[in-house]
């Protein structure tokens, strides 16, 4: 695995990333030190996760418009029926493009374009999820030198997303919820 | 030895064949948004068999056949007839009101790519009484998008989303008085595009073309990039009447643009825009 710092964190998910996403991303401080890009799998517009996940988090919760800066100590969202792409120089862009793997959001894209951007500097995270998005993404991220985490297949409430990705990244780890976040805050913290 | 990394050889590959592009055929994506650039071209590289942009970029040189093919690549977008309800909603609503008021009208839909949004404005200004004295002009750059926006025909295994939107838009006509079935399609009525004037035009390159009270680009600006959206801005800003209005996509804003000073919120959650009196 990289040795460089953590700049950033992506993360995926599909079926059962809410209760996911919930036991992970409310343990975060709000002086978090990193930004987090997050891409789930929803059916349609609109969207409830910003709101849903604003109550419960120290973090601000952002669905972010097109060419916004990322900074650090925000999770951003991506928009229900866009693409999230991460912009060399560090902001937001937002693509209507068709789906991928009948999803848009994807979580390839968003992978793809953050590990151009973080480099080695990325860490990613697959989460729960009964399709095959993320894998590929996974995979790009490692080629660029950056970290790949899963939830533990063993545990998740959908295991064949996780599954997808540990197959192609030869340096992931999958980890319990818990030792997802408890990562997550040593990552990050100030 | 510099201790800088290199950049990629994959981006100086992309920044060649875009200059290629440019000074062969004077298409210009030299200012698109980078991240969703790339993306489009590793598909067209991955999809078309070249093994680098390199490749690609020789055969581009040398063969015209392929600008076309790179720029379905590059540009087609996927759209729906009335997506985004709301928007549509708020322009017959809020927008259409004021529009009423003049006697002739001029729209201006700039990166119309297959024309389901020019269409959607002809049948609501038609549903309004608006349509014969409306001029709408439907703009893009890629040829081939036009030709099929021009025929108003579309698979018609889209039309059930097309119609669950027109209703939810505040449709007060059935979306089916206005096609025609033929072989799988749906084929729109002749007279929707009566009072449509299809044309090249290229945001990054060209300059005004006419003065109108509405211009909609919607997830157009979203692939350019920061300079980029303030030019293609900077057009509609001088495009506009004094108080006329400039929709955008669901995510897209001003907020970020040179531009934002000369136009306030007019209906702030459907982005649609006011050009302010100065």
């Amino acid at each position: 695995m990289s040795a460089e710092p953590v700049a950033a964190v992506v993360i995926g998910a599909s079926a059962g990333a809410v209760q996911a996403l919930s036991d992970i991303l409310p343990r975060l401080p709000a002086d978090y030190s990193l930004p987090i890009m997050v891409v789930v799998h929803v059916p349609t517009a609109p969207s409830g996760l910003t709101t849903l996940f604003a109550a419960k988090c120290a973090m601000a919760v952002v669905e972010p418009d097109d060419k916004e800066m990322i900074a650090p100590g925000s999770i951003y969202f991506a928009p229900p029926g866009y693409h999230l792409l991460v912009e060399p120089g560090g902001s937001i862009a937002l693509s209507a493009d068709e789906p991928v793997l009948y999803s848009r959001p994807s979580i390839d894209v968003l992978f793809e374009s953050a590990a151009d951007s973080f480099g080695p500097g990325l860490l990613g995270i697959v989460l729960t999820g009964a399709n095959e998005d993320g894998a590929r993404g996974a995979a790009a991220i490692e080629q660029r030198g950056g970290r790949v985490l899963v939830e533990d297949p063993a545990t998740a409430y959908a295991a064949t997303m996780p599954a997808a990705a540990l197959a192609r990244c030869s340096a992931a780890r999958a980890l319990s919820l818990d030792a997802l976040s408890d990562y997550l805050i040593r990552a990050g913290s100030r | 030895m510099s201790h800088t990394p290199a950049e990629p050889v994959e981006d100086i590959e992309i920044k060649l064949l875009l200059e290629a592009l440019y000074l062969r055929y004077h298409f210009d994506f030299r200012h698109y948004a980078k991240a969703s650039i790339k993306r489009r071209l590793r598909q067209a590289r991955d999809q078309l068999g070249f093994a680098t942009f390199s490749a690609m970029q020789e055969k581009l040189l040398h063969s015209e056949a392929m600008v076309g093919t790179l720029l379905d690549y590059l540009t087609v977008q996927v759209s729906e007839m009335f997506r985004d309800p709301g928007y549509f909603k708020a322009m017959r609503e809020r927008v259409l009101p004021h529009l009423r008021t003049y006697p002739s009208l001029k729209i201006w839909i700039a990166g119309c790519s297959h024309g389901e949004e020019v269409y959607s404005f002809a049948i609501m200004l038609l549903e309004e009484g608006l349509l014969d004295r409306t001029m709408i002009y439907a703009t893009d750059i890629n040829p081939g998008a036009l030709e099929i926006a021009r025929s108003g025909v579309y698979p018609l295994d889209r039309i059930a989303a097309f119609t669950r939107n027109h209703q939810q838009a505040g449709g007060k006509t059935s979306l089916a008085d206005h096609y025609t079935t033929a072989y799988g399609r749906a084929v729109f009525d002749k007279k929707l595009r009566a009072q449509v004037v299809f044309s090249d035009h290229s945001l990054v390159t060209d300059e005004v073309f006419t003065e109108c009270q509405l211009v909609s680009c919607r997830n157009v600006m979203i692939y350019f990039d920061r300079p980029l959206q303030d030019r293609a801005v900077g057009l509609f800003r001088d495009s506009l009447t004094r108080r006329g209005f400039l929709g955008l996509g669901s995510k897209e804003t001003l907020r970020f643009s040179e531009h934002a000073g000369a136009f306030t919120d007019f209906v702030r959650e459907e982005k649609i825009y006011q050009r302010s009196e100065a």
